[in-house]
């Protein structure tokens, strides 16, 4: 019953979807109140019954309900509550649900907390919004319906992917999919500005805390993702270039590049069309990246199992929404009031460059995952690019940015000095210097590149730091002054300097992964112990356990360091008998700086086992730092310029600290 | 002002290629695809161990028995899936598995078949070369050749222990014959 319900009010959804996309865009067109009014109640309603569609099917899953389709082969009674419920999103159908349940949730967002929007912007945004909302309920409904019965019922489910079974699967879909769906609402105010033919500096303060919202999302979604493929598939790995991957990484890249841009539209009403262009790519990037998952034109682990219909259809949206916002762009875009002209040393110029770089390390991203898909199509042949092709590419183009990122933020807008601005960054220099000095020093004069790349992290930390001691004027003034600069200081400013020094980190965990990974393969019998990086690992025993829906062989280890214990190590090999697969739940000991990281092989039959046992230096720091990046932006988020709702008129004043610590 | 406007639908145009050519890629099936290789003798190559190991892998390995040869590397996500499945095969004792180790490190490679097993009786490590000669265009492959040295079968993308007990073992114990 309470499954007929989920999908009665998915097809009520798509009504009031249908209503929502059309008669609010009619009322603003015309001026017509009670329809422009109708966008709001419209798009809470969808809200509302796509969220009773999500969860009648997640009361589905909870109660292991196996009579629907999707449940029986998803699930298991056996599996533990919170794989049953996060399992709702761990496979096709019930991850296009939880798509839409986002999409529907960012609606009723703008309808809550745009108050402060001029009604008829607000109703052109959500009909936008509503007209995307149509496409995938029916894509749910006609191609990937989660509540179909079976008849008749099986006694019990397929039950979940082991690999799926993870604390991971309950966090990173949700997280990966807000971000992407949350640009569908900077793509709806890229288009309802385009209808109404203005951009101006109120629009990019509008549109940018849903932008910066959304990249918070996809920068910890990403973040999360790796650190999954870190621990779960058992050997350190934590990034592949795979076509999902890049599919995650290149709407994140355009968001970066559109959060930046949308900036100079606010200061200095320039580069508007490019920013209309960038938010209309990043949500475009995100549906190519669906494209790609879900229609099986690209081989990778992440895909779905796959249905030709469903990928005619999802490249029909694509048609449909890319190539109906890229033709009404072509024919609006050129009526846009140009902007000023501005000079290349610069705030802004910075920011240009940025986005220069920024879209093309997207671009590059887009040309690896797609080339072979291309060169199929014209030549019939096949080729693979691997991981070689973009170290190869993506390097290049994050150096300049690297460089730049560090300089820009000491530029002031319309006009600035770069010798000025390099001469307050020599404490950076500095620290850039020693950095690569001391690398090369402790690692060996052969070490050039490990060098290289803890120097551009020291130059980009350095940089940020040195930005914010000038803005508080740290050690020149008292330090109750100093402070209480800090407090005054706009949140949007610590954003930006949790943002970049985030990315620093990241940098340095990067190159910590490259260069410095030990490993070591043993085959160990009980009471063996090994050296590893200074530490000592002693194997004690090795013995079978039941978990609650797996055996597992688990090892007792004991991390030493000076003959003091550090820490127990058990890390496991399961066996799941129900979906017949295995996965090993690896031991990782961290102390922020590097981790010991333990996995548990196959027995060779007399009493040993082969052990995979590494030290990875410094690794942890990217997920720190992605995680300071995400918080970066959540800090800028509460910017009083951008809560929405705030009076436009305040800006002024709280931005004038800004200025004098520029000068 | 008119150039300006060209310049406008330039991402239109190029979205417009871009479609197409998805739509193209949708009538393919990435899996079953014809090689122009089937019912041909195996490349002539030779290619040296990896690391440690006594023996490379070579044409003449390939002589006087039914082989399958499998293309991976270690920065193959798909490659993982399918570890398993040839070590089951492996352990049948069944028929030879050699492996193309394609542009990879070796010091790579040797972690990964620690890891997951070395099902191989010989790895060669390819830097890339080999691999175009047998037509690789994307890891994991794996081919059928017969005891006179032709290729008799591609699979594209990863094994499954059902591909090997439906497809792989009865064509082993045809070509056999």
């Amino acid at each position: 019953m309470i499954d007929e319900i989920g999908h009665f009010a998915l097809v009520l959804a798509l009504c009031i979807a249908a209503v929502q996309a059309s008669l609010p865009l009619l009322g603003a067109a015309r001026g017509d109140g009670a329809l422009i009014a109708l966008a709001r109640p419209a798009a809470l309603g969808q809200f509302i019954f796509v969220a009773i569609a999500f969860f009648a099917l997640m009361h589905a899953y909870a109660v292991s309900d196996f009579s629907l389709v999707n449940v029986a082969t998803n699930s298991n009674s056996n599996t533990p509550m919170l794989f049953k419920l996060s399992g709702v999103w761990g496979n096709h159908e019930g991850s296009m649900l939880l798509w839409v349940f986002m999409l529907a949730l960012f609606g009723a967002a703008v309808a809550t907390f745009g108050r402060n929007l001029p009604p008829a912007l607000r109703a052109r945004v959500l009909a936008v919004q509503a007209m995307i909302g149509v496409g995938f309920l029916l894509f749910v409904l006609l191609t990937s319906n989660p509540f179909l019965r079976i008849s008749p019922v099986p006694l019990n489910g397929a039950g979940i992917n082991p690999i799926l079974q993870d604390r991971g699967l309950a966090f990173h879909p949700p997280c990966l999919y807000l971000g992407y769906v949350g640009f569908s609402i900077s793509f709806c105010f890229a288009i309802a500005a385009l209808i109404e033919g203005r951009v101006d500096p109120a629009w990019a303060r509008w549109v940018r805390p849903w932008t910066l919202a959304a990249w918070c999302a996809l920068t910890v979604g990403i973040s999360m993702g790796s650190w999954w493929s870190y621990y779960t598939l058992g050997w350190g790995g934590w990034w592949y270039w795979d076509p999902v991957e890049n599919a995650s990484f290149m709407p994140w890249l355009a968001g970066t590049a559109l959060l930046h841009s949308a900036l100079v539209v606010e200061r200095r009403e320039a580069l508007k069309t490019w920013t209309i262009l960038l938010a209309i790519l990043t949500f475009s990037l995100s549906l190519v990246g669906t494209f790609l998952v879900r229609s099986g034109v690209l081989t990778s682990v992440h895909a779905f199992a796959f249905d030709p219909r469903r990928g005619v259809f999802i490249l029909l949206m694509l048609a449909v929404y890319t190539g109906g916002a890229l033709t009404l762009y072509a024919l609006r875009a050129p009526r846009l009031v140009p902007g000023g002209l501005f000079a290349p040393i610069s705030r802004e110029g910075a920011l240009l460059l940025n986005n220069i770089l920024l879209a093309s390390a997207a671009a590059t991203v887009f040309i690896g995952t797609l080339y072979p898909l291309f060169l199929q199509v014209v030549s019939g042949q096949r080729v693979s690019v691997g991981p070689p092709y973009f170290n190869l590419t993506f390097g290049p183009i994050m150096v300049p940015l690297l460089v730049a990122m560090a300089v820009g933020p000491m530029l002031p807008w319309k006009r600035g000095d770069l010798w000025a601005a390099l001469a307050r960054l020599k404490l950076a220099f500095a620290a850039t210097v020693v950095v690569a000095v001391a690398t090369l020093a402790i690692a060996g004069v052969r070490s050039l590149g490990p060098a290289c790349g803890l120097a551009l992290a020291a130059w980009l930390f350095a940089g940020t730091a040195v930005e914010m001691a000038e803005r508080l004027r740290l050690f020149r003034e008292p330090l109750g002054d100093t402070l209480r600069r800090a407090v005054r200081l706009p949140r949007s400013a610590w954003g930006m300097t949790f943002a970049h020094a985030g990315m620093a980190f990241v940098i340095a965990g990067i190159t910590g992964s490259v260069s410095w990974t030990e490993q070591r393969v043993v085959a160990a019998h009980p009471g063996d112990s090994f050296r590893l990086a200074g530490y000592t690992i002693v194997l004690d025993d090795v013995k079978n356990v039941r978990g609650p829906d797996y055996t597992a062989l688990r090892a007792d280890m004991r991390l030493m360091r000076d003959g003091s214990l550090v820490r127990e190590l058990h890390p496991e090999k399961r066996f799941f008998p129900v979906e017949n697969g295995t996965a090993s739940d690896v031991a990782i000991r961290t102390n922020l700086v590097a981790d010991v990281y333990a996995v548990l092989g196959a027995a060779d039959g007399k009493g040993g086992y082969t052990l995979r046992l590494y030290y990875n230096p410094l690794v942890p720091w990217i997920w720190l730092g992605g995680l300071a990046m995400a918080f970066g932006g959540m800090v800028s988020l509460t910017d009083r310029r951008h809560r929405v709702g705030a009076p436009a008129r305040r800006r002024g004043q709280i931005a004038a600290p800004t200025a004098q610590a520029a000068e | 002002m008119k150039r300006r406007r060209w310049v406008f639908l330039a991402p239109a145009a190029v979205f417009g290629l871009m479609a197409a050519a998805f739509y193209w890629g949708l009538g393919l099936d990435t899996m079953v695809l014809p090689s122009p290789l089937i019912d041909e003798p195996a490349p002539h190559f030779a290619l040296p161990p990896l690391p440690g190991h006594r023996d490379g892998f070579s044409s003449a390995d390939l002589k006087g028995h039914v082989s399958v040869v499998n293309a991976f590397a270690s920065w193959c996500v798909p490659c993982r899936d399918e570890q398993p499945a040839l070590n089951a095969l492996a352990r049948t004792k069944r028929v030879p598995i050699y492996g193309i180790d394609y542009e990879d490190k070796p010091a790579d490679a040797l972690a990964w078949i620690g890891a997951l097993g070395d099902p191989y009786t010989r790895i060669g490590a390819d830097s890339g070369q080999v691999g175009i000669d047998w037509g690789i265009y994307g890891v994991p492959e794996t081919f059928l050749v017969d005891a006179d040295g032709r290729i008799r079968y591609k699979h594209v993308g990863p094994l499954t222990e059902a591909d090997i007990h439906r497809t792989i073992l009865p064509l082993v114990a045809r070509l056999e014959r």
